[in-house]
Order: C-alpha cells, then structure tokens, then sequence
C-alpha cells in the first residue's frame, strides 16, 4: 500500500496493523516522530493526518491510506522556518525537545482552525502534550506570538 | 547597561533548532545495519526465589541470536551485585523487586524477542514482600539481602560486630548542644511528614544501541547525564578495561537525576558481544515507570523550638526514605548538607536513614532527597508562624542564614543572596496585593541547595576562519551548551554563531565528571572560561611577534589585539586565526582548560504559590506562582527562567497527583494515564525573579539553578492549600479525595 508523507507517496511494505508510529520512524526514517508511551497519553507522536493532529502510535497504518501525513520534517517550506518553528526557537520553549516536534505540530493544526486564540484555548489544546522539562510556559508564549505573527501577516 | 555582550543576554539554544526540525538524534534514533532487538524478561513478583531458570527452549526459537542472564554478566564473578550501582541488576537465585530483570534476548525482530522471552521458563517461589519501611528497620524483618550490613557514617565504635540489616545507611549530624536549646525555647512542636514516591517523569524512554567488534571492544549509544561515568559502570558490569568501552553521546529527552542511571546499555553491550551483531534496545512507557531509579518515599519527623519572638533555638530531624531493594545511594549524603541550612539554628540533630523495601530501587531525583525533607520543615515553620501569629514569610526572614554561619555538616556558608531573595518576593507580593475570595490562600517556602562541583576539560580549537569549536566531554541536559558557548562568545570577543559546542565521545572529550547536582555549568564555566585565557595567551604571542611587540604588552578588546597605548598597533583574532593554518604559519591554536576542586556554590530561594480550593470536589488549582532565586549571574535568563518553570511544574505534579500505587509491591498505575503528571491546563504562568548576588567563588559569580527550584515547591503548595481550607496537610500527594476528606473532617 501506499502513504503519502510530507507531500510525497511511498510504498510500505508493513502489515496493516503496524502503527502509523512505527512506519514513520523504522521504515521511512522520519524518527523526528518521538514514541513517549506507545498508549495515546503524551502526545510527543502527533503527526497531522489530513491536516489534524493526531497520535501516530495509535493509528493503525491501513487508516493512514490515502492521507496526507505531515511530521515535523515536512513542516518547513524550500528551508524555511514554519511561524511556529521559529516562535519555539525565539521563545525558549525548547528543552530537552522530546516533545517539541508534537507539541508544534498539535499547535499548527490548532492554529489553523482557530487563529486568535487565548491563553487558556492554547493550554486546553495542548493539553494532551506532556512537557516534563519547560512548565509549558515558554511553550504557550511561544504559541501566543507564533499566532500574533501570523495575525500581523494577515492585515 | 552590563558590562557584557553576550553573557547575560536572552539567546536562544545553540540546539533549538535541530529540535524544532526533528533532526536532533536521540538513542532510540540510531540506526545501524543488521541491527537486533533487545527486551528483558522481568519478575512479575516483589520477593521470590527462582527455582529454576530454563533458557533452552528461547534460544531454539528461529531468529534468537543472544540470551544472557546473570550467569553471563562478567561483572557478577568480580564482585558482589550489591556493589552495582545505577546498573541492571539481573537476578540470581532471588528477585527483590517487582520488574527486576531475570534475563535479555537479542533477536531478529522485536516480535522474535518477545516471543523468545515467552519461552523463557522461570519457576517462582513467592515470598511475603517486606513493603513498610518502618517494619523493615525491625530486627525481627525478613531482610532483602542476608548479606547486608548498615553503612554508618560516620562510623561507630571501631570494631564492633554489626548484624545484616535492610538499613543501608544511616547517616548521623549534630551541631550544638540539642537539649539546652529546646530548654531555651518558648514553644516546642513535633509533626511527622510523608510524601510518596515519584518518578522523574522525563519524556523520552530509556534506549540503548550497542555494537561490539572483533577486538572486544563495544561502542554505545546511550543517554546518559555522563559519558564517562556511563563508560565506567559498562566498563564494571562487562569487566573490561575502561578504554574498551566507547560511549557515544546522543541528546537526552529529559533526564532530572534518572538518567544516570543505565537500565539497558550494559545488556545491550553484552548483547551485542555475544550475538556479534548490533543491538538496539528500547523500554516501554510501563518499563520506565516500574524499573526506574524513582524518587523514594520519606518519613521526616521534625522537632523544632523557638522563643516567642520566633527564634528558632533548636532543631532535629528523623528522616527515613524508602531505599527500595538495593542500596544504590544515600539519601544522608544530601540531607547532610542541605537540610536545616536555611536558617540560623545554633542546636540541631540531623538523623537520615535508607531503609531497604521489596520495592523499585530509589536513586536521584532533582535534589535527591531534599524536597522530602523541605516539605516537612517548611510545612512546620508555617504552623509556627500561626502559632506565633507571624507572618511567615517575616519568620523566616528573622532566621535567614547568613554569611560566616556554620552549617550542620561544619562548613561555613559563603556569600548568599537569601535575604534579598526574601526581600525581593516581599516586595513583589506587596505590590501583588493579598490574596482575597473564598477558598484562595497563599503559602511560602524557602529551599537551599548546597550543590556540587565536578572535575572538567575543556579543548578550544580555533578555526582558520576566526571561529572556535569547544570541545566537552559533557552531556547537555538544562541548556549547557548554550550558556557555555556564551561564557566563549564573551571571553574571545566573538558572536555567539563563531562558536560551535562539540560534545565529543569518550575518546575525543576532555574528562567530565557527569552532568548532577546543578554542577554542569557552574563547573564547566571556570575550565571553558580557563580554556579561553590559554587562547588569548597563544594569540596574544602570535600577536605579538606580528606586531613587534613583547606579549606583555598586548591587550586583548572587542576581537582585537593591539599594543597597549597605541590604538594604531593592532591584529584581529580572526586574521592571527587565519595565519595559524597556514603551511609555513605557526600551526593551530589550541585552548586547554581545566577545574577541580572549586567549592559548591550554595543557592538558597524563596517560593510563593496562589491556589484556589474547590471545596465540593477537592481539586487544588494553582493560580499564581512566583520563584526568587539567587542566581549569582544569569548567563541566558531564558535558560534559567526555563529551568524554574520546569522544575515548579515537577513540583506541583508532586504534591497534588503524582504518585505511584502499590500493589503487593508491584506498581499498578504503569501508564501516563494512570501515573498523572501536569499538563499544560494544570499550571499557571510561573513568574521567575532573578536574584543576582554574585558568589565569591567560580567565574561571573554563578550559582547551581537547576536543582533548587524544585525544592521548596512541595511546601509552598501545601501551605497555600492550608491557608486555603483551614485544614493541615502533612502527607502528599494532594489529590481531590484527600483535599475533599480533610475539609469534610474540618467541618465536621
Ligand atoms: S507515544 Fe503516542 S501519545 Fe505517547
Ligand atoms: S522540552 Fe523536554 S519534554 Fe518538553
């Protein structure tokens, strides 16, 4: 069968039941995908899947037919920076950056269906990422500017 | 203005950007040809005998390439297991924990791997697990290991014949004359303070790649807080010469005191030396939480007396943690020195035992041991100061340590920011205004920590083009690449983008002690800041002769060399750098730095926390939380800032849900679900006030960051939460039932 990542259609030799997880990562190499539990509880797999975030260790790859997957390699544009990339950069929101390719990749779907968002919508939104190294303060600033960014962009 | 350019400036990480595009490699990224998986068969039980292990059928199954129990482990034959420490402990004739690991197989898939481990038939005999630490200290307990003896410090009489024990250290200080200063006092007060047990919670699980070639030799990949270290223990559990073992760096997915300890790299290396073949090895989210090296559970009883005009006169404390089942470390090591440190108290008692359970073993957690022991001081000071019918904060102002006092383990406290600390988050609750509305209330706690310091090298190479690359042989877990490059940046005139951090492997690295105690940058920034004057001096003499001039009289400023009093007599780093490489130039600059032996930096800190108790569920909402801390110098206050947050935000996981439950000593809440820690909706904005006053010792007068945030957390949400409800809470987590049952009890 057939996915298409970050624009582009592979063929994958796994069995329907792998985990959408476990082909991007030993199979295609994206291992910017981070596995933190395997159960859909931390959050650090969140792939888009048609442009929604979802967790990747909980999606069987039969359901990944005919998606369109976006990780984290495929947020950047011709070898720029996404807003939001830059805006975890800018702000200090990466540590340890386990759970920064998840977290920004819950953001940018997040963003993209609600653009102004406040400080509490943006912690209800990430609130299935877990960050053990920030206190998600950075983070939610990092996502604050990220849409103040955009917003600027816009007018 | 400051007098630096670079230090002191709010850049962001030198790595940021290789984790915010997926490139940054972690252990569990390595890929290498013809690679086999690892798992580890794990004893369902606490306390058993095995009868009878029977690999025979596994090692039939197609596709198994290499089973090792411990029978195979070179290291066992040397030594006792007891002595292994932050090592996997693979069982022989005994388990004494729950998930504790009996045996490895390498296989062609993890499938092969697990079925293989199916295979492995394993006849056990259950025996009662010893589970309460308290029964364990009985002399009439079953003990854990029969050939146990307690590690008294400092010892007994000489001599004296001791019997096996499942206290594994017991460590004893006094200063003063205890009795007399509970006579002085006005008041007396005695409470007992529990806390459980926590995991560190980093994101990224364990993983280790291992590969062994024909001359015995094994490289590792592993994520571990030391290289070195990490090389040394692999180096003990295969018995092989240290310059066998190769330890590779990789980025840490968060480590808080966990990651030194190596729970799969030592088998992975056996592994792969007995299959000939690479092996990857990598724990599930339940192996992490049930064979870790968590934080341990504690009993504190503090006894404390003040005067009526709150001096405190005397003090003593009984602090008893839940080693788990090996003696991996000693809590008494800790509270030692950073317990009662905080406050002037003339007569203290500080008495600190690991008691051995049927449990996980327990080892370093973000100040091992301290957060325990300041919930249950600080909790006390609070009553205090409502017996006293004093501000709290005021009370420990009264008492703050200063500078010249003794501390309990004898050493004399150096220069410390403490009273500006406290003096700075008065002011900012002043100008905050009280706390007002129902079932709000604020609590403070103060923290000290001690610190550590670490033996380091550091290697500057200068670049033809007029860049540097540092070269360490440390891990970066809190940001320390990027705070060291800026100490480089600032001493060699250069932009932080001329200067590229290098973590080297054990063969190439410079020596590094190991990445704890909030030692890392503290330590290293003396050698790199060492390692830079070298530079300048070899520059300064190529300088020199361009110039026709003695090197004492070059002056180094803003990139620049130039002869002192003649601005027109000048060369820049970058066109010497130039001229070093040249065929027939002077050959390459290389910087040299090196530090052993600078004492700890004490860091003391002051927390506030604002909660909202609902009193019909019980749920504790933190809705402000403000950290004053003594930095010495912030070199990236977005750094610092980070590490505050991060570390407030552990805490409040620790006192209001994170726990681990019990059962027959097996842990039943092995999944993030289960095992709640906080989310993004659970915590506030953490306001950071940095406190800079610098310490007399090291360069820029830093301090240890890391770890002090974490350590009066627990205390100043338990206070907030009694100024809340009324109700005293001297046992965490603070979880909605307990909240709900304690204000039930109170308006009963
Ligand atoms: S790994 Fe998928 S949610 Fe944790
Ligand atoms: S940065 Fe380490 S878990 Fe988020």
């Amino acid at each position: 069968m057939k996915i298409n990542v970050n624009g582009r259609d592979y063929k994958i030799a796994a069995k329907p039941w792998r985990t959408l997880l476990e082909v991007l990562r030993y199979e295609l190499g994206f291992t910017g995908t981070k596995e933190g539990c395997g159960t859909g509880s931390c959050g650090s797999c969140t792939v888009l899947m048609d442009g929604k975030a979802v967790n990747a260790c909980l999606v069987f790859i039969a359901e990944a037919k005919g998606k369109a997957i976006t990780t984290i390699e495929g947020l950047s544009r011709e070898g720029k920076l996404h807003p939001l990339q830059q805006a975890f950069i800018d702000e200090g929101a990466v540590q340890c950056g386990f759970c920064t390719p998840g977290v920004i990749l819950t953001a940018k779907a997040f963003l993209d269906s609600n653009p102004q968002p406040s400080e509490s919508q943006i912690r209800e939104a990430i609130a299935g990422n877990l960050c053990r190294c920030t206190g998600y303060d950075k983070i939610v600033r990092a996502i604050m500017n990220a849409a103040q960014a955009a917003d600027k962009g816009r007018v | 203005m400051s007098k630096y350019s670079v230090v002191g400036r709010r850049l962001p990480r030198v790595d940021a950007l290789s984790k915010v595009t997926g490139e940054a490699v972690f252990s569990g990224d390595i890929a290498l040809p013809h690679l086999l998986h690892g798992k580890v068969l794990r004893s369902p039980y606490s306390h058993a005998v095995i009868r009878r292990l029977d690999v025979r059928k596994a090692q039939g199954l197609d596709g198994v390439m290499a089973i090792i129990t411990a029978s195979d482990v070179p290291g066992y034959k040397k030594r006792s297991e007891l002595t292994f420490s932050e090592l996997p402990h693979l069982a022989k004739d005994k388990v004494v924990y729950a998930e504790q690991p009996v045996a490895a197989v390498a296989a062609l898939s993890k499938e092969i791997a697990e079925k293989a481990l199916d295979l492995i038939r394993v006849d056990y005999e259950a025996l009662p697990p010893v589970l309460d630490p308290l029964e364990a200290m009985e002399p009439t307990s079953p003990l854990i290991h029969q050939d146990l003896y307690t590690n008294i410090i400092p010892n007994p009489e000489p001599g004296k014949k001791d019997r096996p024990s499942n206290i594994a250290y017991h460590v004893k200080i006094n200063k003063g004359d205890l009795e007399a200063g509970f006579k002085e006092a006005d008041m007396i007060l005695e409470n007992t303070y529990r806390t459980q047990k926590v995991h560190h919670g980093f994101i990224e699980p364990f993983a280790a790649v291992a590969a062994a070639d024909a001359n015995g030799k094994v490289t590792v990949w592993t994520q571990s807080q030391g290289l070195f270290i990490a090389r040394q223990m692999i180096a003990q559990f295969l018995d092989l010469p240290r310059n066998r073992v190769k330890v590779i760096p990789v980025e840490i997915g968060g480590a808080f005191g966990g990651k030194t300890y190596q729970p799969l790299a030592p088998l992975c290396a056996l592994l792969a030396m007995k299959s000939g073949r690479p092996v990857r090895m990598e724990m599930t989210r339940d192996e992490v939480l049930k064979d870790s090296r968590p934080a341990p559970e504690s009993i504190i009883t503090v006894k404390m007396g003040v005067t009526d005009q709150g001096t405190i006169t005397a003090a003593s404390a009984e602090l008893i943690y839940d080693a788990g089942a090996f003696p991996e470390m000693s809590h008494g090591m800790f509270t030692s020195s950073n317990v009662f440190c905080q406050y002037k108290i003339p007569n203290l008692s500080l008495d600190t035992k690991d008691v051995l359970t049927n449990k996980v073993p327990s080892a370093y957690y973000r100040a091992p041991g301290i957060p325990q022991a300041h919930f249950a001081i600080e909790s006390h000071l609070d009553i205090i100061a409502r017996r006293l019918k004093m501000d709290p904060l005021e009370l420990r102002i009264q008492n703050a340590a200063v500078k010249g006092d003794t501390l309990p383990n004898g050493e004399i406290l150096p220069r410390v920011g403490f009273k500006e600390s406290l003096e700075k988050m008065a002011e900012y609750l002043k100008q905050k205004g009280n706390l007002t509305g129902r079932n709000r209330g604020r609590g403070i706690a103060c923290g000290f920590w001690h610190g550590a310091v670490g033996s380091f090298g550091a290697y500057i190479q200068v670049n033809n083009n007029g860049s540097v690359n540092l070269i360490l042989g440390i891990t970066d877990i809190s940001g320390s690449r990027t705070s060291i490059a800026q100490i480089v940046a600032e001493e060699l005139g250069l932009p932080l983008n001329k200067v590229t951090v290098v973590i080297g492997d054990t063969e190439t690295a410079p020596w590094a002690t190991m990445s704890v105690g909030s030692l890392t940058v503290y330590s290293l920034s003396t050698a790199v800041y060492r390692a830079c004057q070298d530079v300048k001096a070899q520059m300064g003499s190529l300088a020199a002769k361009k110039l026709g001039a003695d090197p004492s009289e070059i002056e180094f400023s803003k990139g620049l060399f130039q002869v002192k009093g003649n601005t027109e007599k000048s060369i820049s780093f970058t066109e010497i750098a130039r001229s070093t490489a040249m065929t027939f130039g002077k050959g390459p600059v290389l910087g040299r730095g090196a530090l052993d032996g600078l004492p700890p930096a004490p860091t003391l800190s002051v927390h506030a926390a604002d909660v909202e108790v609902d009193d019909e569920t019980g749920k504790v909402r933190i809705k402000a939380y403000a950290v004053a801390q003594d930095v010495g110098l912030a070199i990236n206050p977005l750094s610092v800032e980070g590490q505050i947050q991060g570390a407030v935000t552990q805490g409040i996981g620790w006192a209001l849900m994170e726990n681990y439950i019990f059962e027959k000593g097996v842990m039943q809440n092995t999944t993030l679900l289960d095992y709640r820690m906080p989310t993004a909706t659970d915590v506030p904005m953490i306001e950071v006030l940095i406190v800079e006053v610098g310490s007399s010792r090291g360069v820029y007068g830093l301090r240890h960051v890391g770890e002090p945030p974490m350590i009066p957390v627990l205390a100043a949400v338990a206070n907030a939460v009694h100024s809340a409800t009324g109700v005293r809470f001297k046992e965490l987590p603070l979880t909605p039932e307990v909240v709900l049952k304690g204000i039930k009890q109170r308006d009963k």
